[in-house]
């Protein structure tokens, strides 16, 4: 028995942080939320040098085939840094999304860096603006809204092809229990309409419109290993939130000694500590279960994303509170992990909807 | 679970506890704090030893398997999964065991190991005392030297088993001069010596779960000092991890209580997520995340690493879980929830998780000051 990370995954995960403190991804990130993006451009290729880029995209396309624990590895430092970028779309979904698709020709070239991607669902779509391609499916797969028993949205029809069946909510309802149904939801381009503002100033947010089709198949997988990657990203922010605290508490005094030394400063740091602790076990079992094909694989995601989700929000709201007015500004670089976990936790299905899939799955597997 | 892949040899001992359970397990017991509950449990003990499960890590030698820590996380498991009673055992063979492995002489281990793993000695732990619970250092019992041995005086407080026990294991000031964590050593006694008395005290469940023990010049030889005289504090400080981390609250009983809970919520009807189906989903992913973690410890550990003050993050999260788990059991029972049954039971019994073990501010203190680092500062975090 042996749960846990590879010598070889903690060494990647130094590398990239390495690669990452050295390089100014604060000042990377604020020139994106302004708009320019040559600063984070010239970091996914530094990152793409590492094979952030291309860990999912099979190694005859020129990528490195790894797993989604790799691909966790590497969004929790993404997340830990707080690099900016469509890196979920283009790293965690598009390979999976896209291959075997007419498509597909452009795997080679996420792989080196050269493109982005960027992907709607049910949503809108993120950096856009720098986007090769930009691709809506017509559906959150496979979560459901507390009480919707109604239709699934627009879209019928579809190819019986392995990849991407896109399966109507109801159908997929019971995760872990395998489904044979008829792809309802499909992959189209996206015509991109008008921009609008996240609550993260990095996230640069589109409206679409669906266009051409470009597929139907099974794109849960695809959208699992998106919500695998975001829990991952959320829990290198938490940790980021909390490390940037404890230094903080321990320099900043009041009544003459550092905050860090009331109990009630403490007892908020160590809750944060056990939040994150015990997200991190779940999040390295999503991935190990995706990369398996466990049958509760899609549980396990949605588990992963709850728990990350809630222990990266306690860990933001906490670190504003500890940091008192400072931490409430924007020109103090706190804030780029706090805005970004409010958007993170809503994205890749809401705590709400990740739950109902765990409960679903739950009542119904006995 | 297909996540965790254990070899050959773990399965088959997995499927072999599984059965025997199957057998073997008399499921739900009378409150052992109760006279007739205690005797059904020394029973239950007897037969998990005949089977030689009732301490499946310790060496062949004392009755056990020489399993790995592998193999004891998947007992637990399959122990809990199967609703197996709660173990009476459990002071001896999990805080007082380790130590007397660890500090014990070998005349120790011949007298007590093997009398604990068949229910033959229940074991009482004696910390507290009525003017030391979370500041343990500051204990007053005394140990004064005598003729081959110690006299013990004062009284100690909130031991658990204790009404139905046979003997105990606690801290006395046994140099009154020394500095206060220096001056401590660990004794074992019997209960029905001369001078003991035990005063039971009923629990909020209303059976006598603890009791106060009260010494009167009370005899102990110097065969009953465990680990040098003076290192009371050390050799207590290494169960009191044990009792934290691992040994205590294995994973198997929050994963077969969350399990339950679902079956109640699909009993009772219900099956969409209002907030107490997020609250039945928060309780499982609870489990989970407890189960995955422990097995997350158990690789650090076999490959040679050790837990620190981490038992604290883990006293805190099971602490915390197992209350907000049954809350949710009873919020789910309605106005049934405060009739007598098995949720309530539990659900009282994990309202005592946030204090015994060292109450979660103490573990709050620990955490931030030896995990976070965060300067200690004037207020003394205490450490048990
Ligand atoms: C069910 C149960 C079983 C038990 N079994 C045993 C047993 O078998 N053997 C045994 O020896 N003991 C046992 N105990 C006792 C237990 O270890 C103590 O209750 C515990 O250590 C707290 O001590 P106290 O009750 O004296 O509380 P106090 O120490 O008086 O604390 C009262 C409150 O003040 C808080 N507090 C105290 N100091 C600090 C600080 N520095 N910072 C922040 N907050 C602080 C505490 O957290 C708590 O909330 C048991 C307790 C229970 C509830």
């Amino acid at each position: 028995m042996r749960f846990g990370r590879t010598p070889e995954q903690h060494a990647f995960s130094e590398a990239l942080d390495d690669l990452l403190t050295a390089a100014d991804v604060v000042s990377a990130s604020r020139a994106w939320s302004a708009g320019d993006h040559s600063p984070g451009l010239k970091l996914w290729q530094r990152l793409a040098e590492l094979g952030v880029t291309g860990l999912l995209v099979p190694e005859d396309q020129d990528g490195l085939g790894a797993s989604p624990v790799d691909l966790a590895v590497a969004f929790e430092r993404l997340g830990y840094h707080g690099v900016p970028g469509p890196w979920i779309e283009s790293v965690a979904v598009a390979p999976a999304l896209l291959a075997g698709t007419s498509d597909s020709d452009i795997l080679q070239r996420l792989a080196s860096g050269e493109a982005l991607v960027s992907v709607a669902h049910a949503s809108r779509a993120l950096d856009a603006d720098v986007a090769e391609r930009t691709y809506a499916l017509n559906d959150r797969v496979g979560l459901t809204a507390p009480d919707s028993a109604g239709p699934p949205p627009s879209g019928s029809g579809g190819s019986t092809s392995a990849s991407p069946a896109l399966v109507e909510p109801g159908e997929r309802q019971r995760a872990g229990v395998e489904t044979n149904t008829a792809p309802s939801a499909i992959l189209r381009h996206a015509v991109v309409g008008a921009q609008r503002r996240s609550v993260d100033p990095t996230r640069r947010l589109f409206d679409v419109t669906p266009g051409e089709e470009v597929a139907g198949g099974d794109a849960g997988p695809a959208l699992d290993l998106g919500t695998l990657a975001c829990s991952a990203m959320l829990h290198g922010a938490g940790l980021r939130l909390l490390d940037d605290s404890v230094a903080y508490v321990k320099q900043r005094t009041q009544f003459g000694r550092p905050i860090g030394e009331f109990q009630a400063v403490k007892h908020l740091l160590a809750d944060v500590r056990v939040a994150l602790d015990f997200a991190a076990p779940l999040v390295h079992n999503a991935a190990v279960e995706l990369e398996t094909e466990a049958p509760t694989a899609a549980r396990s995601v949605s588990a992963a994303k709850v728990a990350a989700g809630d222990a990266a929000y306690l860990a933001s709201r906490t670190a504003l509170q500890v940091h008192g007015a400072i931490g409430y500004t924007r020109e103090f670089d706190l804030s780029l992990w706090i805005l970004k976990v409010r958007a993170l936790v809503g994205a890749w299905g809401t705590p709400t909807e990740h739950r109902a899939r765990i409960l679903e799955s739950l009542v119904e597997a006995r | 679970m297909s996540t965790l892949e254990f070899t050959e040899r773990e399965e088959t001992f997995r499927l072999e506890a599984r059965d025997w359970l199957a057998a073997n397990n008399p499921g739900r017991l009378p409150s052992m704090d109760t006279a007739e509950g205690a005797a059904a449990h020394r029973e239950w003990e007897r037969t998990l030893a005949s089977g030689r499960w009732s301490v499946v890590a310790w060496p062949e030698a004392y009755g056990g398997r020489d399993a790995s820590l592998t193999e004891w996380v998947i007992f637990e498991e399959e122990y809990y999964l199967a609703g197996a009673p709660t173990r009476i055992s459990q002071n001896g063979i999990s805080l007082l065991a380790p130590i007397i492995f660890g500090h014990g002489t070998e005349a120790q281990k011949e007298r007590y190991l093997r009398d604990m793993t068949d229910g033959t000695l229940v074991w009482a732990q004696a910390w507290s005392e009525p003017e030391a619970g979370s500041d343990l250092a500051s204990l007053r019992a005394t140990a004064t030297r005598v003729d081959g041995g110690w006299r013990l005086n004062g009284q100690k407080t909130w031991s658990s088993r204790a009404p139905f026990a046979d003997r105990g294991f606690g801290l006395f000031r046994s140099d009154p001069a020394a500095e206060r964590h220096r001056g401590l050593t660990y004794f074992l006694f019997d209960l029905s010596a001369d001078g003991v008395a035990v005063r039971p005290i009923d629990q909020l469940d209303g059976t006598p779960g603890f009791a106060e023990i009260f010494f009167d010049d009370v005899f102990v030889s110097d065969d009953d000092v465990l680990g040098g005289v003076g290192d009371g504090w050390k050799v207590a400080m290494s169960t009191a991890g044990n009792e934290r981390g691992l040994s205590l609250r294995s994973p198997g009983r929050f994963c077969a209580a969350a399990e339950r809970l679902v079956e109640l919520y699909r009993e009772e009807g219900l099956d969409k997520l209002d907030h107490r189906g997020s609250k039945v989903v928060d309780a499982w992913i609870g489990a989970e995340a407890y189960r995955l973690y422990t097995w997350g410890t158990v690789t650090h550990v076999e490959a040679g690493g050790s837990v620190g003050a981490e038992g604290s993050i883990n006293k805190l999260w099971w602490s915390d879980l197992d209350l907000s788990l049954h809350e949710t059991a009873l919020d789910l029972l309605g106005a049934d929830a405060e009739l007598e049954g098995p949720w309530l039971d539990d659900y009282l019994f994990s309202l005592s998780g946030p204090i015994y073990a060292g109450t979660n501010q103490i573990q709050r203190n620990i955490v931030a000051e030896r995990v976070l680092e965060l300067p200690r500062g004037s207020q003394k975090g205490g450490a048990q």
